[in-house]
């Protein structure tokens, strides 16, 4: 329809926060939920009680007023142990999400600019992405000292292919346009056209990327420490307390759900944060989403 | 198009080949030396040697490489370590099961997720609409242990509905055999469900919004056939795609969904070995789940032809 | 008089969306008789396309609805049909082609099932008849090697092949009548030549009356025998063809018949006279005759209150919604 003559329309209030709220509402909220979670396993030692602590005579207490969660079956106090367990699923999950995005980033930028780079690292990735990430991880650990940073290695590794195709993609896409092209025509060097138009290009999908590697490295993580093939045991971690009060399940579900909806929290506030995002530096997708 | 298969046929041996350059190289690279692992914390160093001998770890990488992929060739998976078994018989005396639940996931978790995409695509913007969306975040983000302890504890603690756990041969009978299975289908599914519906959806609304449907609306053609002939089919490159991706979502569910319902397929046999450190097991069941992954979406690239004309090779 | 197989009365078609009401056709009236050639004419955004969609109902689900007016069929009004009932009407009764051959077909399915399924659908036909009938349909439009085209698929054909394609479907079903939107807008000069020959063709064999909307005058001197032209959602003048171009009545119709290059020498050399201003927004309701701010005939009677269709030199066909007619013919 063709522009009207002289009305001049009332300019909504585009500043301030609330007005990122409002447009932005799975990416908030999931920072909240994160922040609140992140707050509670910082100040673990001050909010719970203490997570080792066992007291058999107290062992399969419902949730009280005593103790927030209840008690699994050596007496200690479930929300302890879970917000205890909120320390490894996120340093996991962050660690991964870093050392993925890392190494994907500097792999990916050699693979978009050097062809021969390109057709050995694509294949190995290839090969890499074939193997699931669990069996992976699974391979890994078993084959190594059990440790926070080996499980952080074990994940990161198979998450590491596509990080690298798609910033493999977003620089081939960035190369061929023409603001890149008379960049390099007018003799800018690599290192600032890298600065300038590729490295730009490239964090917003990374950024969105990073939410969901993490998002699966604490799923992983939490897999790996129920089936046993994690942190040491000592460590409590929701895996490790799910797959511990196991038999448990009939007489004191808490043991169970306690860590169990802890972890579908935080994952789901992780995948919440990476849409709000993707929606957020992509609006032409979001209005379809 | 025959050229095109040998290339993708030859590109999938490669992938395979790798695959099995890093499986190998894994228990090589790993910090820590694997023998002395693989013996445990109370081994004498005349066990690890044993160990390092029978496994034979002592000679050049790819001396090794060679003779353990000729073996892998022939079918010879290895040895465990603590069964003296076979591999390959160990997996075969396994793979019905899991088999079992792979195949009933697959199919309620397709015709489900294709269902709720259209739906939610078809009613954009509706209740429904919102529900599968939310739905499809939350089933991604729930693991499929807590889906599964949760999905025991309503169903078959509480309502008694079904089996809390355990696995009943096709051949017993194939109520024994469903019920066992349906739990289990769902937690496994969930994620895969959620992944394919976002994506059903996806696609739909950009093929609704196309021309032709348009003119096969003033076709007169009903609402059905608009949605599943005209349109389903159209989108169905990236649904397949995904479809064929998300498997291994799948494959690494299924080791925990057999660990949380005690189904005795292959996925228990890699836990069991975990914790007795059973090397050759882990790497044998990788190998095997490996390949059909790529199999698979060998199989997905090839049906692309089928589903879009305008695809040639 | 036999009675009209096409009776708009007083149509009107409002689009909403987030930022308010378009009215897009505000009050359009117009007939079209049996085997009928009626072409609705009019610029860019006049609300033209949107008469064709009003007719089969096929706005956009959410955003467009027809909010007043009859559109009678055959002596039943198709706006008070549920969606069952227009499906019957749809594909058997009334054919519809669109403006964009490139995007109007499903590339996933062959062209001999696209066209078949209207006849399996209507006429309850076998898939063998229905194919059968297809591969006529083909020869009709004149696509050669038709009994193997029929397994072809849409982007195996040009864009002119494809828009045969598309008539072949629209008229499968023997339809009593076409509404044909910009057919050969988007098509080169000369397969735009072709397709209306073979339009007319078809007109003639199978006798269905065709609504043809276009934006090009020459297209409607070539194939309508009457014409309505449209402006911002209304009509504006009504006439048969040759009036229209030697006697437009209506200011705006000057404007477009003057601002097109006509074939004479001399034409050449002046330069193309284009009408001053812009259309109006259809956003808000327009107070008086929606031409006026470009009209130099406009008097403060025009801006006051919308004129109503009058007569013109005494031809009972021709009409025009303008208060000055006379003033207009005698310039």
């Amino acid at each position: 329809m063709t522009v009207a003559a002289a009305q001049i329309a009332r300019v909504p209030n585009r500043s301030g926060i609330w007005y990122f709220v409002r447009r932005n509402p799975t990416l908030v909220g999931g920072l909240f939920v994160l922040a609140l979670v992140a707050l509670a396993a910082l100040m673990a030692p001050l909010i719970a009680g203490d997570p080792i602590l066992a007291k058999p005579v107290n062992r399969l207490r419902p949730p009280s007023q005593v103790n927030w969660l209840g008690t699994d079956q050596l007496g200690r106090d479930v929300w302890a142990r879970t917000v205890y367990g909120a320390r490894i699923s996120l340093v996991v999950g962050l660690s991964v999400a870093a050392i993925a995005m890392t190494i994907g980033l500097l792999i990916g930028l050699l693979a978009g600019f050097s062809r021969t780079v390109e057709s050995v690292v694509m294949r190995l990735m290839d090969g890499l992405m074939a193997i699931p990430a669990i069996l992976l991880a699974i391979a890994f650990v078993s084959l190594s000292k059990a440790s926070v940073s080996i499980v952080v290695a074990a994940i990161a590794l198979p998450e590491i292919p596509r990080v690298v195709r798609l910033v493999r993609s977003v620089v081939l896409s960035v190369r061929e346009q023409p603001f890149v092209e008379a960049a390099v025509a007018s003799g800018t060097r690599l290192p600032k056209i890298l600065r300038r138009h590729i490295l730009p290009a490239t964090m917003p999908p990374l950024i969105v990327q990073a939410t969901y590697v993490a998002a699966s490295a604490i799923l992983i993580e939490a897999a790996l420490s129920f089936l046993g093939a994690g942190t040491p045991p000592e460590v409590p971690t929701w895996g490790n307390m799910i797959a511990s009060s196991r038999v448990y399940l009939g007489l004191a579900p808490w043991t169970i759900f306690g860590p169990g909806v802890a972890l579908a929290l935080v994952v789901l506030a992780v995948n919440l944060v990476g849409d709000g995002l993707r929606d957020h530096l992509d609006p032409r997708i979001a209005r379809r989403m | 198009m025959g050229a095109f298969i040998i290339r993708r046929l030859l590109s999938t041996l490669l992938v395979m080949g790798l695959v099995g350059v890093f499986i190998f190289l894994l228990l090589h690279l790993s910090p820590g030396d694997p023998a002395a692992i693989i013996a445990g914390d109370n081994a004498t160093p005349a066990q690890i040697e044993a160990i390092r001998t029978s496994l034979g770890l002592n000679d050049p990488l790819h001396v090794q490489f060679g003779r353990w992929a000729v073996r892998v060739l022939n079918g010879d998976l290895g040895i465990s370590i603590f069964s003296n078994v076979p591999v390959a018989t160990l997996i075969g005396q396994r793979v019905w099961p899991t088999i079992s639940l792979a195949f009933t996931t697959i199919v309620l978790a397709v015709a489900l997720a294709l269902a709720a995409g259209v739906l939610a695509a078809w009613k954009a913007g509706s209740l429904a609409d919102r529900l599968v969306m939310i739905l499809s975040v939350v089933g991604f983000s729930v693991p499929v242990f807590v889906v599964g302890y949760l999905l025991i504890y309503v169903f078959a603690i509480t309502l008694r509905w079904l089996p809390v756990q355990g696995y009943s041969p096709l051949a017993e009978g194939f109520w024994p055999w469903a019920s066992h299975l349906i739990l289990p289908s769902i937690a496994l599914g969930l994620a895969y469900v959620a992944l394919i519906a976002r994506i059903t959806r996806t696609a739909m609304l950009d093929v609704l919004a196309e021309d032709y449907m348009r003119t096969a609306r003033a076709k007169g053609v009903a609402t059905g056939p608009m949605l599943f002939k005209h349109a389903l089919k159209s989108a169905g490159v990236p649904i397949v795609t995904v479809v064929g991706i998300g498997i291994a979502l799948l494959i690494g569910g299924v080791v925990i969904t057999e660990t949380v319902f005690n189904l005795p397929g292959i996925g228990r046999l890699v836990v069991d070995a975990i914790s007795k450190r059973d090397y050759p097991i882990i790497q044998g069941v990788i190998l095997l789940f490996s390949g059909v992954y790529v199999i698979i979406n060998l199989l997905v690239d090839l049906s692309y032809t089928l589903l879009d004309p305008r695809i040639r090779y | 008089m036999t009675a009209p197989l096409l009776d708009v009365q007083d149509l009107k078609t409002h689009f909403f969306n987030e930022d308010g009401v378009t009215r897009a056709v505000d009050g359009l009236s117009f007939a079209v008789a049996p085997q009928e050639t009626v072409g609705i004419v009019g610029e860019s955004g006049c609300g033209k396309t949107v008469t064709a969609l009003s007719i089969l109902q096929l706005l956009p689900p959410r955003l467009g609805r027809i909010v007043g007016g009859r559109i009678l069929f055959e002596g039943t009004d198709l706006t008070t049909l549920g969606e069952g009932a227009l499906r019957a009407v749809r594909g058997d009764r009334i054919g519809m082609i669109f403006q964009e051959p490139m995007t109007s077909l499903n590339p996933v399915l062959s062209i001999g099932h696209q066209i078949a399924e209207a006849v399996r659908i209507h006429k309850g036909a076998s898939a063998s008849a229905a194919r059968a009938r297809a591969r006529q349909m083909l020869d009709l439009v004149k696509i050669p090697d038709a009994a193997r085209r029929l397994d072809d698929y849409p982007h195996q054909f040009s864009g002119g092949m494809r828009q045969r394609v598309m008539i072949a479907m629209a008229l499968a079903c023997d339809p009593k009548m076409l509404i044909a939107d910009e057919p050969t807008t988007a098509l080169d000069v000369t397969i735009q030549a072709q397709v209306l020959k073979l339009m007319l063709e078809l007109k003639a064999k199978t006798g269905a009356a065709i609504v043809l909307i276009t934006h090009d005058l020459g297209v409607v001197a070539e194939t309508c025998q009457r014409v309505v032209v449209m402006y911002a959602g209304r009509k504006v003048e009504e006439a048969p063809v040759r009036q229209l171009f030697t006697c437009p009545a209506h200011p705006y119709t000057r404007g477009l018949l003057a601002s097109i290059a006509r074939g004479k020498a001399g034409a050449r050399a002046k330069r193309l006279k284009e009408i001053p201003g812009m259309v109006p927004s259809l956003r808000e309701p327009i107070v008086g005759c929606a031409f006026a701010p470009r009209c130099q005939f406009a008097v403060e009677a025009c801006r006051r209150q919308q004129p109503g269709l009058m007569p013109v030199a005494g031809e009972p066909q021709h009409q025009a919604a303008c208060l000055r007619v006379g003033e207009v013919l005698a310039s």
